[in-house]
């Protein structure tokens, strides 16, 4: 690709792609995201090379890899453009098919469409899945469009047009007066405004000045932020690019875990595309700004998605957190003025650019503008990622996209904002999400993440869950989060194996009202949420747990008691087999009787038993 | 009023401070003291403890911060001892106990705030460590070396050596043993030799009295630093 020296030598290359031929080819987008990947989708791409190879040049079509279409529980998922079929859990079987009937002759197979739950119709395209419907595609919209390793695909998707605008016709006050009224708040969970932000780093004294990109996303079970750096590098790079023009920066870093490779890969490439063509390094489309990214890779530390110890890491130091004042926009990396914003942020500019601030901020809530993109996950019909304005209700998530509880079952509670986030109850299945809302029911944004649970999921042990992550990668500086999630972690166990004491639910919330108040950073702050939170939704599961050491969801092992029907078992010996304490005699043929001195609660008598013989009560 | 200095109230009472002094140094010169474990005023103040915490803010919309980092900004009104603030200092301490069961400073230091014993599961009660890092940072900031350094998170977090072996930077200074306030870091002195995180120290006599001085890997670093030959050192400070 030419080396673009003015903004318009790139428009002319744009539009060269755009009336290439190629631009209106039929298209096989196969997707390639964190969801699909592992389920074969480079197996089924190989299989759409394979067919198109020996079916000639006689089929014209363009096959690509793209990145995360966002229904992960449907991978592999395949879209064909322009049409917007979307085919869901493509097997390379189905392959020769596809070809063969749809690209060929135009035909939908219904067999691979969604069917709608209510009278089993088929539902080809895109608009028509509920799951896209609600949704509001600014981060995810290109990821079913391009192919993340073709800088071309991001040209004629529109990429870069921002960057174009901002160096041709904005100051870098206008790009933060912009960023300012749109109203962006920050993705990584802070919710801290972009604009101001920026201003502080602006004013900030000193020539030079960073820029971090935040892509430590560490939560369990969130995967936005790398679902974008692999699926859409080139939209983090044109939003930074654009902050680095805005706060006077002329050197990045993007600091992204060891544990996201293709990550890794995607932007390293992404970055090198935009070296050699003109779009980042010295005086970037003739405008004089140069600018540098750099990729700085962490060692997967939760802790490190914190800024300032984020900001350690990148120097090369342990990951701590360092108290604030000074603040990075005055005294950052290096000590010089740095601007840190997570991977949605950054990829969230381009668009607040190209259709205007005012249009992002007729989006959302009063306080929350634009959309937020969620993780959605756990007990739900379809997981995946989802973009949604702020503003729309959990129950429009969970039931509308989310297709409802999984199995028929029912809405216990939803946690969002990754492992120091609330569990949120029924109750407040209308609540509006954004950022202060969830704070106000004892959540929070965080990054992104929503794990659903059913009725199946015991509230105390998903709060000791939860605390065995948040014990495990506390940092260990500061006393109030060391010791408080050593000590409550101590507490919850102790609870869901029957030791826990009257006493213990008001001395952890003693506990976590220093833990809140006095930690050193925001994960020792936040860390509490799912304690207090399932305390104060939950407290009759932590009263059957302590007063009558049981179990409501039958979860806790400790609290189970398994016994076998002799009206029911049929003696065929099955869980004797599988019994690894020995605790289960009796002849063949006969019922069976469980020593329960000898028990060891594993239940795997209770998993193997075709006659369901074995009872689990609490 | 010198632009240097700023007002602000602590405790109630107006008082004047420099700029960007600390609160704990600003409520100190006004007699006012807020106890502290991790600070040392030879030290980068860190925050690691949290005891030295304060309240501020306007009524209604206040916040802890820590008084070691924080500084003394125009019209701030600061509590030292609010009933929260005595909250997490006492929860502090007592979650200090479980984890240093046989730090007899801070068995002292929570009986000055009413608490004797701790509601907490103690950790094998010859535990002394806090964690405070003042040996981390003593050993980097006035010794020079690093030789030591926290090493793991919070369920194994540990003041160690690289790889817990011994280490090639250590000059067996020992003033990592001298700072520790809870008196945790082995350290022994036998026969011209000093042991300290596992390393044996050869000592240097004195060439006219003959008295231990200190160990020579220390007298190498101060001729390593001054750039003068190392046996200008061999003499010790009472026969120069």
């Amino acid at each position: 690709m030419p080396k673009l020296e003015t903004v318009q030598q790139l428009e002319e290359y744009r539009r060269r792609l755009l009336t290439h031929p190629d631009a209106q080819a039929l298209q096989i987008l196969v997707c390639g995201g964190p969801g699909c990947l592992p389920m074969g989708s480079e197996e089924v791409a190989a299989a759409f090379r394979q067919e198109l190879k020996e079916r000639g040049p006689a089929v014209k079509v363009l096959l690509k890899e793209s990145g995360c279409q966002g229904w992960c529980s449907k991978a592999v998922k395949v879209m064909i453009r322009p049409q917007e079929i979307t085919y869901q859990q493509v097997t390379p079987q189905d392959v020769p098919e596809i070809v063969a009937e749809t690209l060929i002759q135009g035909k939908i197979l219904d067999r691979l469409c969604y069917r709608d739950p209510a009278d089993q119709t088929a539902k080809a395209h895109k608009s028509e899945i509920p799951f896209y419907q609600g949704q509001q595609p600014l981060v995810l919209g290109k990821m079913d469009l391009i192919d993340p390793t073709s800088l071309d695909d991001y040209l004629a998707a529109g990429g870069y047009r921002a960057l174009q605008q901002v160096l041709e016709q904005m100051s870098p006050e206008a790009v933060i007066q912009a960023v300012g009224r749109s109203g962006l708040r920050g993705r990584g969970g802070g919710g801290f405004p972009t604009g101001r932000k920026w201003r502080l780093c602006r004013e900030a004294s000193g020539e030079v000045k960073y820029l971090i990109c935040n892509g430590d996303e560490g939560d369990p079970g969130a995967f936005m932020d790398r679902a974008v750096m692999e699926g859409n590098p080139h939209a983090v790079l044109e939003g930074m690019i654009i902050g680095g023009y805005a706060i006077g920066a002329h050197q990045s870093f993007i600091y992204v875990r060891h544990e996201y490779p293709l990550a890794v890969k995607r932007l390293s490439l992404a970055i090198d595309q935009a070296r050699q063509c003109g779009l980042l390094g010295d005086n970037i489309l003739g405008s004089g700004f140069a600018f540098e990214v750099k990729i700085s890779k962490g060692a997967g530390a939760f802790v490190c998605g914190e800024e300032t110890a984020l900001i350690r890491s990148v120097e090369g130091d342990i990951g701590e957190p360092v108290p604030r004042p000074p603040y990075p926009a005055q005294h950052g990396l290096w000590g010089k003025p740095t601007v840190i914003n997570n991977v949605e942020t950054w990829a969230n500019l381009p668009e607040i650019i190209n259709r205007g601030a005012d249009w992002f901020a007729a989006m959302g809530t009063e306080k929350s503008k634009g959309t937020k993109v969620f993780s959605l996950v756990g007990a739900v019909n379809h997981t995946g990622l989802v973009e949604v304005p702020m503003g729309t209700t959990l129950r429009q998530i969970v039931f509308d996209l989310g297709g409802g509880i999984r199995d028929g079952g029912e809405f216990k509670a939803v946690q969002t904002g990754g492992p120091s986030g609330g569990c949120i109850p029924k109750e407040y299945l209308d609540l509006p999400v954004d950022y202060d809302s969830l704070q106000s029911v004892g959540s929070i944004m965080g990054s992104g993440g929503m794990i659903v649970m059913d009725q199946s999921s015991c509230m105390v042990d998903v709060a000791r869950y939860f605390m065995s992550f948040l014990h495990d990668e506390s940092c260990g500086k500061c006393t109030p989060c060391r010791e408080g999630t050593k000590q409550i972690l101590e507490i919850l166990t102790e609870i869901t194996q029957g030791r826990g004491s009257e006493e213990h639910p008001a001395l952890m919330e003693e506990l976590c009202a220093t833990m809140r108040s006095a930690s050193l950073c925001g994960l020792g702050q936040s860390a509490v949420n799912p304690v207090l939170s399932t305390l104060k939704y939950f407290r009759e599961e932590y009263e059957a747990h302590i007063q009558q050491k049981r179990c409501p969801a039958l979860v806790c092992r400790s609290l189970l008691k398994y016994t076998i029907d002799p009206e029911t078992c049929t003696g065929c010996l099955a869980c004797v087999r599988e019994c690894p304490a020995e605790a289960i005699r009796g002849e063949a043929g006969e019922p069976q009787e469980l020593d329960q001195e000898l028990c060891v609660k594993c239940g795997q008598c209770y998993e193997i038993c075709k006659f369901k013989a074995v009872k689990v009560e609490s | 009023m010198n632009s240097d200095y700023v007002n602000l109230t602590i405790d109630g009472q107006a008082v004047k401070s420099q700029s960007g002094l600390s609160l704990l140094l600003a409520a100190r010169e006004h007699g006012i003291d807020i106890p502290t474990l991790c600070y040392h005023d030879d030290l980068k103040p860190e925050g690691h403890c949290r005891l030295c915490v304060v309240e501020i803010g306007e009524p209604g919309r206040t916040r802890l911060v820590n008084s070691c980092t924080y500084p003394a900004e125009p019209g701030l009104i600061v509590q030292t001892a609010s009933e929260k603030v005595l909250q997490a200092r006492r929860m502090v301490l007592e979650l200090l106990l479980a984890e240093a069961p046989a730090a007899e400073l801070i068995q002292k230091m929570a009986a000055e705030h009413g608490i004797y014993e701790t509601r907490f599961k103690k950790a094998d009660p010859q535990a002394r460590c806090i964690l405070c890092a003042q040996c981390v940072r003593t050993c980097r900031e006035v010794v020079g070396v690093s030789a030591i350094s926290m090493a793991f998170r919070t369920p194994k977090k540990i003041v160690a050596t690289p790889f817990k072996e011994e280490s090639e930077a250590c000059i067996g200074c020992g003033s990592c043993v001298f700072i520790c306030p809870t008196n945790v870091i082995p350290y022994t002195e036998k026969d011209g030799i000093r042991t300290v995180w596992g390393r044996h120290f050869e000592l240097q006599p004195c060439k006219v009295c003959g008295n231990y001085i200190a160990p020579k890997a220390q007298l190498e670093h101060w001729a390593k630093i001054t750039g003068d030959p190392v046996e200008r050192f061999f003499v010790c400070r009472d026969c120069r």
